[in-house]
């Protein structure tokens, strides 16, 4: 990925890592749950700066903190902070501690998800995941979600089976369930939206350096609510693009995402 | 025992719990051997891996209770996709922790228990039996009613075990294999390696027994017996023989030659043949180093 104008130089993976940070910015001591290489980046990219309470997995089941040399180039520094195994993942989940960014084949207006297949349940022409923890995440605590191609065969009008429940389902449930609930972010290879639309329908938040709201919309299967100002995205700061480029990802990991 | 005589006391039409997560620390040896068993019409409870592939492709499965299946380092498992998508099999699907939450509550003799989950998702949609139920105290909320989901089976895989009965993990998960083993009429452990009852707590703290002799009804010493999933610290997953397995399941010709070469036989040729398969490996790579 090459560097584009006015992006001081970061790259579309770099820019997306920072936007997936900043997802989890005042989450304070959750535990944060990333699907994928650039949610992960972007975790750990919030830990080392501006979030340092969030809770970090290895993957398993091993809670890992910055180590006292994490700040070195290349270190990786980490150490070993605690025990998280998927027994305690559900009741952290259950607990309200988690914000997982998790990825979607099919993502609708109000935020309805779906990873268990394509077509029809009862035989799908492409059978998928399963829902995974899809409906007790969204109904327990904050989701994001993270989609490498922005597409219309992801942001559909309706999906095939609702894995993670969106707000208009999650309306007409009780009300400890609804104060739960909250989809944050989505984050794209074009920009970041959210749920801040009429009757929290998804809206544009803002662009990647080069995209239009015009771009975005051409590729969204419904439509999309926006300002009549779509802020830029933020670009990562130096600080930042030396922890991505130097610490967490020097081999450019990121880039394959996105290719 | 050996797998064969574990085979022996299962019967066609039996609900089958099989421990591990996704393609790590799976009773593979067991599941080989109910591969290549008569048993017909088998419902499979699982957090899906390899073991549901492998029973799918043998024809044993008439339903999966499951949240996903996957091989983990692949995300998609291809025979549990394939048995979707041309109808093969029938399917509970539920969210993984509704799984969790349906096995402890067979292991308590429950019937139920509420959750949150699966409310407002189409997993209440493609489960038409599940039921809903209010709180009987002020707050009133109502809640998903997940049935419990008793066994008749469980098949688990530890890292150490005595004759006895008392497992052990070495890894960082238990994932829930306890639980399967509660929630069976009668479960099936399995292990790298069994060992004097002394040996257990030498070998890791005490926490890792998690499964007392009173949770089994047998033990099967099985050597490499996950592979290819992962059983740490003994061994990584074997992700190369994991990829030749995907690819395997492209056809049923490759299906077909597959089978011929690992899994006709019993565990030893199986255990012979993936040593066979390793150490072409190994000289390929050398020569190509």
């Amino acid at each position: 990925m090459t560097a584009r104008d006015g992006a001081g130089g970061a790259t579309l993976a770099e820019i997306c890592v920072v936007a997936c940070a900043e997802a989890w910015r005042g989450d304070g001591a959750k535990v944060a749950s990333p699907m994928g290489v650039i949610p992960t980046l972007g975790a750990r990219l919030a830990q080392l700066t501006f979030e340092p309470d969030l809770l970090l997995t290895d993957g398993q089941a091993t809670l890992l903190a910055p180590g006292a040399q994490s700040a070195e180039a290349g270190s990786g520094d980490r150490v070993t902070e605690g025990w998280l195994p998927f027994r305690q993942v559900f009741t952290m989940l259950a607990a309200g501690k988690r914000h997982v960014m998790m990825g979607a084949s099919q993502l609708d207006q109000f935020g309805n998800q779906n990873i268990s297949c394509i077509g029809d349940w009862a035989r799908p022409k492409a059978q998928l995941l399963g829902v995974r923890g899809g409906p007790g995440n969204t109904v327990n605590h904050t989701v994001s979600y993270w989609i490498p191609r922005h597409s219309r065969r992801v942001f559909v009008d309706q999906v095939d089976m609702v894995s993670g429940v969106g707000y208009d389902r999650v309306a007409g449930l009780g009300e400890k369930v609804r104060g739960f609930h909250e989809l944050r972010v989505v984050v794209t290879n074009l920009g970041v939206l959210d749920f801040g639309g009429p009757d929290h329908a998804m809206r544009l938040r803002s662009v990647h350096p080069g995209v239009s709201v015009y771009d975005v919309a051409d590729v969204t299967g419904f439509v999309l609510a926006a300002p009549l100002q779509v802020p830029q995205t933020r670009l990562p700061t130096a600080k930042e693009l030396t922890v991505i480029r130097e610490q967490l990802d020097p081999e450019a990991r990121r880039d394959k995402e996105l290719a | 025992m050996t797998p064969a005589q574990v085979v022996a006391e299962l019967r066609s039409g039996m609900t089958v719990g099989i421990g591990g997560w996704g393609s790590r620390r799976k009773p593979m040896a067991l599941v080989r051997a109910v591969a290549a068993s008569d048993l017909t019409d088998l419902t499979v409870v699982a957090y899906g891996g390899p073991d549901v592939g492998l029973l799918i492709a043998a024809g044993k499965v008439r339903r999966l209770v499951t949240g996903f299946v996957t091989l983990d380092s692949i995300s998609l498992e291809p025979q549990f996709r394939i048995a979707r998508q041309t109808g093969a099999i029938e399917l509970t699907e539920l969210d993984e922790g509704m799984l969790h939450w349906g096995l402890l509550a067979a292991a308590h003799r429950l019937p139920f228990l509420p959750m949150r989950a699966g409310l407002g998702s189409d997993v209440m949609r493609v489960n038409p039996q599940l039921r809903t139920v209010r709180s009987p105290y002020a707050d009133g909320e109502e809640f998903a009613a997940v049935p419990a989901l008793p066994l008749d089976v469980a098949l688990v895989h530890m890292n150490r075990a005595d004759a006895r009965g008392n497992g052990q993990y070495l890894g960082p998960d238990p994932y829930f294999d306890d639980l399967f083993c509660l929630a069976a009429d009668r479960a099936f452990m399995s292990c790298e390696r069994i060992v004097r009852t002394a040996e257990l707590v030498s070998g890791g703290p005490v926490q890792s027994l998690l499964i007392n002799r009173s949770m089994v009804a047998g033990v099967v010493e099985t050597p490499n017996g996950a592979h290819f999933t992962s059983c740490v610290p003994d061994y990584d997953r074997d992700e190369a023989f994991q990829a030749e397995y995907v690819a395997a399941s492209a056809s049923p010709q490759t299906w077909q030659d597959f089978h011929a070469t690992y899994l006709a036989g019993d565990e030893a040729s199986y255990q012979e043949a993936v040593s066979k398969y390793r150490a072409e490996r190994d000289a390929q790579q050398g020569a190509s180093a």
